[in-house]
């Protein structure tokens, strides 16, 4: 089959999509970056966290959901959207318990990268200070849902990629929070530490045990280049 | 004892120290020194906070403890976990990475310690107008000393950002090891100004030891009193700020124990809590709760050592002990002489490192069989340091103890301060600003982190408030 290319607009930048591609892939081929957090290659787009959020043709769309038409208009790099993305991040923050002082994802923590890039440097809304449960049974992977902010990741890559089914979410509106299938705790599940969804976590919920800080500051994914660099820089 | 007819006069807060601190004094209706107490607010909370967390996330977390020290606590609790995780013995890069990190440590607290708190005292005099004595007062007199000083701090600095990644709350240890090298570039940086970190470190030695020889009369009995000393030594005696068995000495110089295993630190050291203060009192075992508290820091490491392993620094030991004939040193003015040798001492050491090749070595980390619980000891600038940890099988920390240096030298400042008021102010009915400023003195010999993190600059508000017997203030002066 021929690929048939879709033309359409980012900020006024002609850009190429392809058939079956979403506003955020074409947009990346591109070289334009645009911000996102429960988007991860290789797993189904399910447009939860709202960072991605653009304006196709006046209307806010979740850029990782959102395919793309032949002659959209997208606006993604604008004062209103940024404002927009900031408040979400924000609003992550406070909502849960990110100790980045002290947290072995320092550094390379995508919601902390994306604190620095739109350059916040405290949160405006006021901490919520929630008491989150701690999961150390797994002999290799540990879970301290007191930085989880529900992107799904784990769940999809679970599913989709390991082909397992570990995680879950229970709970709704503000009681929701990350469960795992099995009747106590994650040393319960058929999850392995060579697992895809043991490193699908963007912030430190999910973390290979015995590996904090093995990695000196200074050689951090993010200590030199802001997030989203890899993509503009391409 | 009953406080009856007793004043009590409180000194808050405590200036040039770092952090905050609240002296009081009970004074009796002829204004003579019944007691002096140092009332320490110290964060105790954070033994429990750890409680839960992931072992590997100590070393990173317990820095958090304290702004000024948080290197030697990051070291102790990393030597705790190599414990925990079956490092018995470390590779060369991994040791000397650290041993670099802790110098460096040293090397700028003692100076920042000198330079900005103590010097004016010393170079100015303890009656000299507050108004000038202090940092700034140094930097309009000396300003060659003062810059000396700040160069030589960021020297300090720059090596701890080397090792940890950042200058302070680093992540450089790592259980097992360390996460990082010394790159030829980051060394050659060091290695251009070492000559002159070691010339001025011989200055800033040479004029505590002027002060102390010179005034070795009025100082001599000066906040001083006979007690025990405690430090870690090397195997072979030496000095060694990073590792070694624990030696405690009694007044004299008689080995209470000595070589003593870090793991079994509780047989030898118990803690008791007193009533009016959230600070723990360690003492010495065998000894007691009531005599058995020691001093830690500069002058019990120069005195409990055998030799220094260093050439300069170890010249220097031999003249201050040389003062006391050979036995321990029980002057606490002494502190500040002691404090350059370690100065001196910790850059020798950092020279020595630069030039070691295994610091550019890449095999960081070892493991080994997995422990339950480890100890890890340092002798951080203010003295010995503990670390006590327990680790369930699920790697989550379920015990956790810290004996600070400032805990183990409160009884003896608590005695210094009597020590001075009872010479200083006793039978006077005026409290003079130069005898207040006496007993600050007496504490600033010790270095004291009395909570986090406050640097004064200069001075700091100082309230002194007495109070009669029945606890009502009775008079009040600010500066
Ligand atoms: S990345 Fe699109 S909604 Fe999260």
């Amino acid at each position: 089959m021929s690929e048939k290319t879709i033309k359409f607009k980012i900020d006024g930048k002609e850009i190429q999509g392809k058939v079956g591609q979403t506003i955020l892939e074409a947009a990346e081929e591109a070289g334009i970056y645009i911000p996102r957090l429960c988007h991860l290659k290789g797993i189904t787009p399910h447009g939860s966290c709202r960072v991605c959020t653009v304006k196709v043709n006046g209307r806010p769309q979740t850029a990782c959901t959102q395919p793309v038409v032949e002659g959209i208009e997208v606006e993604n790099d604008t004062e209103e959207i940024t404002e927009h993305r900031k408040n979400i991040i924000d609003m992550l923050f406070v909502e849960g318990n990110h100790f980045c002082m002290f947290c072995q994802k320092s550094g390379n923590c995508e919601l902390q990268a994306l604190a620095y890039r739109f350059g916040i440097l405290a949160p405006k809304y006021p901490y919520q200070f929630p008491k989150r449960e701690l999961d150390a049974t797994h002999p290799d992977i540990f879970i301290d849902k007191n930085c989880c902010i529900l992107c799904g990741r784990c769940v999809q890559t679970s599913k989709d990629i390991d082909g397992k089914n570990v995680f879950e979410f229970v709970g709704r509106g503000p009681e929701k929070q990350l469960a795992v299938n099995s009747k106590a705790n994650l040393a319960g599940t058929d999850i392995s530490v060579t697992d895809k969804a043991a490193e699908a976590c963007p912030v430190g919920a999910i973390i290979k045990k015995q590996e904090g800080y093995a990695v000196p500051v200074g050689k951090r994914l993010y200590d030199i280049k802001p997030i989203g660099s890899e993509i503009e820089n391409k | 004892m009953s406080n009856e007819n007793l004043k009590r006069v409180v000194i808050e807060p405590v200036t040039r120290v770092e952090g905050h601190g609240k002296v009081s004094l009970l004074l009796d209706k002829d204004n003579q020194v019944k007691q002096a107490r140092l009332h320490i607010v110290e964060f105790r909370g954070f033994e429990r906070f750890i409680q839960g967390r992931p072992y590997w996330e100590a070393p990173v977390i317990v820095q958090r403890l304290c702004g000024i020290c948080p290197v030697s606590h990051h070291l102790a609790a990393a030597k705790a976990m190599d414990v925990i995780v079956g490092a018995d013995k470390l590779t060369p890069t991994a040791e000397k990475m650290r041993r670099l990190m802790h110098y460096g440590q040293t090397f700028q607290s003692h100076v920042l310690h000198f330079f900005h708190l103590c010097s004016p005292d010393l170079l100015f005099g303890f009656d000299a107008d507050p108004a000038i004595r202090n940092v700034i007062g140094i930097i309009k007199k000396y300003p060659e000393l003062a810059k000396q000083g700040v160069l030589m701090r960021k020297y300090g600095q720059e090596i701890i950002k080397a090792t940890a990644g950042k200058k302070i709350h680093g992540t450089g240890a790592i259980p097992g090891g360390v996460n990082k090298n010394l790159s030829i570039e980051e060394r050659d940086v060091f290695l251009k100004d070492i000559e002159q970190m070691v010339e001025w470190a011989k200055g800033a030695l040479k004029i505590a030891k002027d002060y102390t020889v010179e005034n070795l009369d009025s100082i001599a009995s000066f906040g001083s009193f006979d007690s025990s000393h405690l430090s870690i030594v090397r195997e072979d005696g030496a000095l060694d700020l990073y590792n070694g068995g624990l030696r405690a000495i009694t007044k004299d110089g008689e080995k209470i124990f000595d070589h003593f295993n870090n793991q079994k630190y509780h047989e030898q050291i118990a803690e008791e809590v007193k009533s009016w203060s959230y600070m723990k009192f360690p003492f010495i075992k065998s000894i007691g709760p009531e005599n058995g508290w020691y001093r830690v820091g500069p002058l019990a490491r120069i005195n409990a050592c055998d030799f220094i392993d260093t050439p300069l620094a170890e010249a220097e030991r031999a003249e201050f002990m040389a003062i006391t004939e050979g036995k321990p040193n029980n002057i606490t003015m002494a502190y500040h002489w002691t404090r350059m040798i370690e100065t001196l001492h910790s850059i020798e050491k950092i020279r020595d490192l630069l030039n070691d090749e295994d610091l550019q070595g890449t095999d960081l980390v070892v493991k080994g069989k997995r422990r339950e619980e480890g100890v890890g000891i340092i002798e951080a600038p203010r003295g010995t340091l503990f670390h006590h940890y327990k680790v369930d099988e699920k790697d989550q920390i379920t015990m956790c103890n810290l004996i600070v240096s400032t805990t183990s030298n409160n009884i003896p400042m608590n005695t210094a301060v009597e020590r001075v008021a009872q010479e200083y102010i006793s039978g006077k009915p005026e409290i003079t600003e130069g005898l207040l400023n006496r007993i600050e003195v007496a504490i600033r010999a010790y270095d004291p982190c009395l909570s986090c993190a406050t640097h004064a600059m200069g001075q700091m508000p100082l309230i002194v408030s007495m109070f009669d017997y029945e606890g009502k203030l009775i008079d009040k002066k600010a500066k």
